[in-house]
């Protein structure tokens, strides 16, 4: 019976009917749905790790003792796991392993857009690239085997598209790895890379990539040829592939399943069957460039589609309806342009911790180093408190370096934002570099108690596990007077005076520091009752009071609203309109309350 | 009402916490019963804090494409006024339109800098013509008792285009997806949806 099923769900699928052991991941979009799927399989050892490199190491280890393993990340996860990866091209593997990427083209929720088939050949890895839910799960399962014959980790490459699409898939059953668990002293030489065990290795390496050539041609199942109108043939991967097939249904396809290594022979083959051929892909030239070195002529590619966004059916069709059919694009009809409207950029919940912290950065007029995570959102304006963010947990280094240009011009001008989660991830070296050469910069700490905006993962100082279960908690405070901070301070960020004075302190002093937030959970978790701590259910604007100032539309809370209309305050002051508050998003956490110089925000009662 | 081989295309959009990912859950369950392949696509992640949302869902014979192609949706089901506006035009000249009549003001407009568009009914209906249905679906969950069920009230008023799908077919989709305190809730919602299309 098949069951419709989303490409991560099914991808986690795929790996505990691979009798997978261990799994490892750090959440990221959009890859974080597999951890959070595989771990409901009690027959698994799942785990948030506090970064994608330990995720990889540690799945590298459980896949030497011998168990099957799964390590999970979004494409700018694998720059951070790359160290070992590199490596463990190398030592390969016992227990069959595989390392998931997710890609992001077009941006929906990264900071970046990065091609990953590019660390198939530049780690000497083999890559598979599934299209769909079905190929997900067998892909997988293929991939684990693929790791065990070859000795090799495997990357599987997934996308926005096909980890967060839903289709058809019929499920099978679990089984179990032949692979003997165990770890063997004797196989020093193929796990220790010294210069002296690692050169050999190098070879071994560049055998292996021929060996997995060979079976690419021959033996895996998923590169497949579908001769049809031979006049133009088609050579895609992945969701490209069903975009095209979309658009140009009747054409000739190869289909690659495997991004790397390409089977040379195979593409002889379709180019001798077919007249021109055109490569659509995602992102960068990648087949292209490599098609083109084997000495082919390839008809149409990234001359004619575009190398930076997601492609999509309509796309596929604008690129390339003309050189195929010979007729125009048409495009459809405008009846609305979209620019004309107003845009509806995400912003942070009514009610968030971030919120009130932001506004105390801004009024304080530092340059603020900014951080991946919902926080991030506090750029747009009418908010615009981040000035520069790149990369996880970049912001501490970042204001420690910026500190050492400026000298003791910079007091009270910088500060470094991250999150919880982002400081674990990354945080504590460039901190400890900070004390150590003697920075003076001040790193905040925005503990919501969550991974936040990846949809609520525990992390080391959540206390809970991916299971659920009770764990060792990180104490941030203890934490940042271990690498040697001296000054570290708490506050509520929900009190907005007595936080811009500490930030204000802390700021200006010749030394560095760390805040963190307290009482401060996401509003979406649960269990931390958020809302408990709110003394008033919601807010309202007494508009005899109300002078249309305007400073409470400066904190961008989604509740909040102008509404226009020339009036006067009971005591006669003029004024063009006035606040309005949404009592149905309003959580009532008094911040507007706070900053209204009138008095003119008050609690309502339900 | 599908020819062999058509794939149908229904395009959803919303604001992040309507639940539009619900209502193609509930669609995905329905058309797989019935017997179609079936493919969605959501985007997950920063969008969903209060952005705007949108789900490509197509089911027919067989299924290639995750995504609608730009300009061929045979439905929107738009659960704002103007996320309806902001898709208009990936809806096909004879496609046909069900919005929910409610406004989730933009950061842009809270702020005065820009206004609502007024005119989103009048200009649906100028192009679609008689393939235009608001439904009040945030008054019909609220003397519900909840407005979260404006969702499934649209579901509901969107099962009138599919009369081979038994009632019975939507409302098992329906306690598929939600836990077992919101059947009552949602299937009165359904109703309600499905009613709106007899005045």
């Amino acid at each position: 019976m098949k069951q419709i099923m989303q490409g991560n769900e099914a991808i986690a699928r795929g790996a505990w009917e691979a009798g997978v052991t261990v799994g490892c991941a750090y959440p990221g979009t959009p890859s974080s749905e597999i951890m959070a799927e595989l771990s409901k399989y009690k027959e698994i050892y799942t785990e948030w790790s506090p970064n994608e490199k330990v995720a990889v190491e540690v799945a590298h280890g459980a896949s030497l003792a011998g168990g099957r393993a799964i390590a999970c990340m979004k494409h700018v996860g694998l720059n951070v796991a790359a160290d070992p990866l590199m490596t463990i091209a190398y030592t390969g593997v016992k227990g069959g392993f595989v390392i998931v990427v997710a890609d992001d083209p077009g941006q929906h929720s990264s900071q970046n857009e990065q091609d990953s088939r590019h660390w198939t050949r530049f780690g000497k890895v083999p890559m598979l690239e599934p299209a769909d839910s079905e190929e997900c799960k067998d892909f997988t399962r293929i991939a684990f085997e693929i790791s065990e014959r070859f000795d090799t980790p495997v990357l599987l490459r997934s996308e926005t598209r096909v980890s967060h699409c839903d289709s058809l898939m019929e499920l099978g059953e679990r089984k179990e790895s032949t692979i003997q668990k165990g770890l063997d002293q004797k196989e020093t030489p193929k796990y220790v890379m010294v210069p002296m065990y690692s050169r050999v290795r190098r070879v071994a390496v560049e055998e292996r990539i021929t060996k997995l050539a060979a079976y690419a041609e021959a033996e895996f199942p998923y590169n497949s040829m579908e001769i049809n109108d031979p006049s133009i043939g088609f050579i895609s991967s992945g969701v490209s592939y069903l975009y095209t097939r979309e658009v140009f249904l009747h054409y000739s396809f190869l289909k690659l399943g495997m991004v790397w290594p390409l089977p040379r022979n195979t593409i002889a083959e379709f180019f001798k069957k077919v007249k021109k051929v055109i490569v659509v892909e995602e992102l960068d030239p990648f087949f292209e460039t490599e098609i083109k070195a084997m000495g082919y002529k390839v008809w149409h590619g990234k001359d004619l589609i575009p190398a930076i966004g997601e492609l999509s059916p309509g796309i596929v069709e604008q690129s390339l309806r003309k050189a195929v059919e010979g007729k125009n694009y048409k495009a459809p009809k405008i009846r609305i342009k979209p620019e004309d409207l107003p845009r509806r950029p995400p912003n942070l919940c009514a009610g968030c911790s971030h919120r009130p912290l932001f506004y105390a950065l801004k009024k304080l007029g530092l340059y603020v180093f900014g951080d991946i995570g919902c926080y991030g959102l506090a750029v747009a304006p009418p908010l615009s408190a981040m000035h520069a963010s790149t990369s996880m947990a970049a912001s501490v280094g970042g204001a420690y370096g910026a500190g050492k240009v400026l000298g003791k011009d910079g007091l009270g001008k910088i500060c470094a934002v991250l999150g919880d989660s982002t400081f674990l991830h990354g945080g504590i070296g460039p901190l400890m570099d900070a004390v150590y050469n003697k920075g003076y910069s001040t790193t905040l700490i925005l503990d919501n108690g969550i991974t936040a905006m990846t949809g609520q993962q525990e992390h080391p100082g959540t206390g809970y596990t991916i299971q659920s279960e009770p764990a060792a908690m990180i104490d941030y405070e203890q934490l940042a007077r271990a690498v040697g901070v001296k000054h570290v301070k708490k506050v509520d960020p929900y009190k907005v005076e007595e936080t811009i004075e500490v930030i204000r302190e802390e700021v200006n002093r010749d030394d560095a520091s760390v805040i963190i937030t307290e009482n401060s959970p996401c509003i979406l978790l649960r269990r931390a009752k958020p809302l408990e701590k709110f003394r008033n259910p919601f807010y309202g604007i007494d508009t005899d009071k109300c002078r249309g100032c305007k400073v409470c539309l400066e904190i961008n809370c989604p509740a909040i609203s102008w509404q226009e209309g020339e009036g006067q305050t009971k005591d006669g002051h003029k004024r063009k309109g006035t606040g309005f508050i949404n009592k149905d998003q309003c959580v009532g956490c008094e911040v507007c309350a706070q900053i209204c110089k009138f008095e003119a925000i008050t609690p309502g009662t339900r | 009402m599908e020819e062999n081989g058509k794939v149908t295309n229904i395009f959803l959009s919303g604001v992040g916490g309507q639940g539009t990912i619900l209502a193609s859950n509930i669609l995905g369950g329905v058309f797989l019963k019935a017997g179609y392949d079936v493919k969605k696509s959501e985007v997950h992640g920063m969008a969903q804090r209060g952005g705007d949302v949108t789900t490509h869902f197509r089911f027919g014979k067989k299924v290639y494409s995750p995504l609608i192609k730009y300009g061929d949706a045979d439905f929107l089901i738009s659960f704002e006024l103007l996320e309806a506006a902001r898709y208009i035009n990936w809806v096909k000249p004879e496609g046909r339109i069900i919005i929910n009549k409610q406004e989730i003001l933009p950061p842009a407009v809270s702020l005065g800098q820009m206004g609502y568009p007024k005119d989103v009914e009048k200009i649906f209906k100028k192009y679609f013509k008689d393939n235009v249905w608001i439904v009040n679906g945030q008054e019909i969950a609220r003397k519900l008792g909840n407005i979260q069920a404006a969702n499934v009230v649209l579901v509901g008023a969107f099962s009138n285009f599919f009369p081979e799908i038994k009632e019975e077919q939507w409302t098992d989709a329906i306690k598929t997806f939600l836990a077992a305190k919101l059947h009552e809730l949602n299937i009165k919602a359904f109703h309600e949806g499905r009613k709106t299309f007899e005045e």
